[in-house]
Parts: C-alpha cells; structure tokens; sequence
C-alpha cells in the first residue's frame, strides 16, 4: 500500500469496487443512514407526536361535534375513522417534502456531500437513488408508527392498512422525486417557504384529508383531483375503509408511479446541471 | 485496457491534448497539452481565474471537457469516469465534510463510496488517522476543529482508496504558516512513497517545496513549463538587484540604470533590477554617482517569474 507506511500490511489490500452507475446508490444510502443515527431519536419523537396531535385535537375533539351533529359523521362512519388514513397519506407527503428540501439544498450548497460523492465513483443515478432510498426508510418508519397509533386509538380496524404503508411510502416518493429537483436548483432556502405554503399546505387542506373533494367548488374538486395527494388518500382511506375497488385502485398507483418516474427524471437532470459542470 | 493492465505500462497517467472547458462563452481553460508521469509531484500554478481548478474538475471526471482528448489512467473519463475516480484521491479546494460527523465517521463513510468493506476502512481509518496527526481527535466532531485539521482530515479521506493519483486543489489555501508546514510534510511524505501529486497553488513556496514540474497558467493557457529550477532559468535571471531610494516616485531612475539589467520593474517603494551578477550591478550603480537608501542582492524566485509571466495587475 503506498499511501501510508504502516507496520503491518494488510495481507491483500483491497482495491475499490465500482459498478455501474445507478447500482452503487446503496452507498449513498449508507451516507444519510450514518448521518441519521446522530438525530433518530428526536425524528421518532416528532414522527411519533405530530400525527398524534392531529389524531386527538381534530379526529376527537372535532370529530365528536361532526359526529354528533346532523351529519352523524362522514358517509356513515366517525370522523375519527375518515381522518385517520387521510393524515397517514398527509404526513407521508409532510414528511417527504421535508426531507428533500433543506436536507438536498445542504448537500448541495452547505456541507456538499454530495459533491464528497461524485469525487468517489457514484454516479448522479446513484446520489439520487441512494437518497431517495433513505427517505423510503423514513417514511416506512413514520408511517407504521402512525398506523400502530391510530389502530390503537381505535381510529383503523382493518388489517388492509397494512397495504396503505407501502402506499404511504410511494406518495412520500412520489413527492420527494419532484421537490428534489426543486431543490437541487435553489440558491438559499427562500424558495421552501413558497413551496411549504403555496403547494404543501393547500395540498394538506385540500386532497380529501379532512373532508371528502365532493364538498369542494366543482372547479376546486377537479383540481383536487390532479394532485398527488388525493389519488393517496383514495389509495390509503380505501384500503383502511375496505371501500376500494381493484381498477381505481390501479389507476390511483400508476398516477403516484408516474409522478414519482417524472421526479426521478427531473431530479437526475437537476443534480447533474449542479454537479457535473 | 484494464486499469491493472494500465498499471504496468510507463504510459502518462494524464494525457491532456488540446482540452478545453467553456462555460458558455466564457474559455476557462482554452486548449491546454499534458502530460503528468506516474511518481511525478506537477503543480499548477496561476492567478485566481487562470483555470486551475477548471482543469482539475476535469481531471476530477466531475466536468466533462468542452473539447480535447483527456485520458486519466488509460481510460476515458466521458466512458470510465465511474472507473477513474475510484483510482482517485481527491482534496477539493472547498472541503465537503460533513461537519456533524466526526473525524473518524467522515473516513467510514467515504471508504464506503468506493465499495470498501466496513473493517477494511475501519482498519485504514485508523492508519489514516494517525499519519493525519488526528488520531487523538478521531471521535470528536469534525464542526470545532481548526482550518489546518479539516484538510488534512480531507487530506486522511482522500487516501481511503490507496489513490495512485492524487488531485489536491489548493491544499493549503487559508492556513497558518504552521498549519502549511505540517501539511506539507504529509505530502512529502506521500510523494516519497510513490504517490503522484497534482495540485493547484497560488503560493510559490508551495510550488518550490512540493513540485518536480509545474506549468504557469493564465487566461486557461499554459504560459510556461518545467521544473522550478527551469522556469527560473528560462524567464528570469539568475539574481535580483532590489533597490530603493528615498524618494516618493521610483521611476525617474528607471532610466538612470535601465542599461545595467536584462530586465528592470518600478514598484512603488523599489527598482527590481534582473541581472546575473547582483553585486557587479550593485557596484556599477555606486559608480554612477548613485545612493540608494537600501540595496538587496537575492537570488531569482518562482515569483519573480510568475509575476513576470502572469502580471501585476489584479485580473479577479
């Protein structure tokens, strides 16, 4: 080994290992899981607390005036049941959108660990991956600690919800993909608040979370119906529910995969344009 | 060829022709020719702008070239850039730590990219560590620690992966005079056990102490090449006549003692006379009936001749 002189040689010195790019993305992925273990705890914390607000304060605090009034709950069943695989798909997107932003623009611009990473052999395939890899880890973490909540809040009853984590993973992604490229571009941090409040909130509002899209101007229900989001709460409050049908089902999955196919493509060209110069 | 096979071959491990970088209509590095040997220290020297750092981004495989054939290591890094980098070791001239890992962590992780298993990096961590001067410092976070200790923790990083090549692009930009010392060293060190250095420099003392070749660049041109020694032979003379009068305004005696130098400058305080024999000049000036106030014979300098090749003027 000729870079230091060391008393004891190793018996073979291994070299590097390279594949092709966009097949080495787990090492990215061991990056950001090096970096997590420094602040799980607080994450599992605030993962753990937030949805637990949302569940108690407007589920049942609001949700027993909803029930109790003339409505007597939504299509037939308590508010609290209605809220809970809304909030799951909500904080699926919460979550991904703020994993993406600050993070990817710290990357980028702050600490430039990813420009660490396209020194070594990884590929822009391979940065992307690997950090989009790491957000699915996140989501798959906050979104089965919110279904152990709400289940024993009493809020989820049906053992198909264990398909809406999965589907709470891809709407995560499906939003992460986009928001990265997003943020792959951005100089500072103004850019975010735009996008927390004139496309995160509204979406929040909006997609079917709190009330089903049919309460909204006919105009607002159309858009609603193109965002991400509502094609997700469809998903996650159909199988929580049982209501969901097989071919909307479908058709909701290949609406989130092909937002999520767009991001990636969209992200790859954006990490490139500040990477490869 | 195989980057095994490439090893036994004596062939240049940089072979730039004609490369070139635009950015847009901007020519940061305008059709540069290279060659850098295996076991060579080659040194880039230049204002800021001169393309430096351009050149190495190519050479780094993260900036394709504009135009120009470049091969790093035998390969060609628009096909095999994957390939190339993992034969790297890169010092970048912004450090790209991650600041709330420690010392230690950053290694892991880096040793990591190249697809080295977790023990083999934990064992070369350790090596690195201590040939860094860090091994005290290993677990502590990287945010606290001087300017001197982060690069050579970039310094650590980059040798992960037992590099052939070693890129470092203004090493030690920003440090203490202790800090540059201690340093350089290490890479002396490196260069001694066979490690072929390339780095960028503005410091000529840096160039002088690290580098067997180094080229001069300005405007993305190679303005001049060859070992320190050579450069000062070629574009200056061998000694430096300094003299200063007690006056506010040194070029009226420009004239007075053009004729006794190959070359003469006006700096505010001082007269640079280049000449080869610095006494014989001396004396020559005293015979003209002239009284400097402070007269200084010392030899030639790199930056005698970079300053004579790339200017005065400031270019930012």
């Amino acid at each position: 080994m000729p870079a230091v002189n060391t008393a004891h040689t190793p018996i073979a010195s291994p070299r590097p290992v390279t594949r092709r790019p966009g097949r080495m993305w787990d090492r990215a992925l061991a990056y950001w899981m090096m970096s997590y273990r420094r602040v799980w705890r607080g994450s599992i914390i605030s993962g753990f607390l937030s949805p637990l607000l949302f569940l108690v304060a407007i589920g049942i605090g609001l949700g027993s005036l909803v029930d109790d009034g003339p409505a007597g709950g939504i299509e037939g069943i308590s508010y609290l049941m209605f809220l809970a695989p809304g909030i799951l798909a909500a904080q699926a997107m919460q979550t991904a959108i703020s994993e993406s932003t600050f993070p990817v623009l710290g990357a980028m611009k702050w600490q430039r660990q990813y420009h660490a990473m396209t020194a070594a052999p990884l590929g822009i395939a391979d940065i992307v991956l690997g950090h989009l890899a790491f957000i699915a880890f996140r989501l798959t973490i906050t979104s089965t600690t919110f279904v152990v909540i709400a289940t024993a809040f009493g809020a989820i009853e049906s053992w198909w919800v264990v398909l809406a984590v999965p589907v709470a993973i891809l709407t995560g992604l499906a939003f992460a993909a986009p928001v990265f490229a997003y943020a792959a571009r951005q100089e500072g941090p103004s850019g975010f608040s735009m996008l927390f409040r004139f496309v995160m909130l509204p979406l929040f509002l909006f997609s079917g979370t709190f009330f089903p899209v049919d309460q909204l101007p006919v105009v607002l229900e159309v858009i609603a119906k193109f965002t991400p989001l509502w094609h997700s709460v469809e998903l996650c409050r159909g199988l929580a529910l049982e209501t969901l049908s097989l071919l909307p089902a479908l058709g909701h999955l290949a609406y989130l995969l092909a937002w999520l196919a767009l991001g990636i493509t969209l992200a790859m060209r954006g990490f490139r344009a500040k990477l490869v110069v | 060829m195989t980057l095994r096979a490439f090893e036994a071959t004596d062939a240049p491990l940089i072979s730039a022709r004609g490369l070139t970088k635009r950015f847009g209509d901007f020519v940061a590095v305008d059709g540069i020719d290279l060659d850098v040997h295996r076991g060579e220290a080659f040194g880039f020297l230049g204002p800021n702008g001169a393309g430096k750092s351009s050149t190495m981004r190519m050479i780094g495989c993260v900036s394709p070239p504009s135009d120009g054939s470049l091969r790093i290591l035998g390969l060609d890094p628009g096909a095999d850039g994957s390939r190339i980098r993992s034969r790297l070791g890169v010092v970048p001239q912004r450090d790209t730590l991650d600041e709330e890992l420690t010392v230690r962590e950053n290694i892991l992780v880096y040793g990591r990219y190249f697809g080295l298993s977790k023990a083999v990096v934990r064992e070369r961590a350790a090596e690195l560590l201590e040939f860094a001067q860090l091994a005290d410092r290993a677990d502590s976070v990287v945010e606290p620690l001087s300017g001197g200790m982060k690069r050579r923790l970039t310094i650590a990083r980059s040798l992960v992966n037992e590099p052939e090549l070693l890129l470092l692009d203004e090493p030690t930009t920003g440090l203490d005079p202790q800090a540059r010392h201690v340093l350089w060293d290490r890479l002396f060190r490196l260069k001694r056990s066979g490690v072929t250095l390339v780095l960028t420099t503005h410091y000529m003392d840096e160039a002088e102490q690290l580098c067997d070749r180094l080229v001069v660049m300005d405007g993305g041109a190679i303005v001049a090449e060859g070992s320190p020694r050579q450069l000062i032979a070629e574009h200056s003379t061998r000694e430096v006549l300094e003299l200063r009068f007690a006056v506010d305004d040194h070029a009226p005696y420009q004239a007075k003692v053009a004729d006794l130098a190959r070359r003469i400058e006006v700096l505010p305080d001082r007269l640079l006379l280049y000449v080869d024999d610095g006494d014989a000049a001396a004396a020559a000036v005293h015979d003209r009936g002239l009284t400097p106030l402070s007269v200084l014979v010392r030899r030639s300098t790199l930056e005698d001749v970079f300053l004579h090749l790339t200017g005065r003027t400031l270019i930012d």
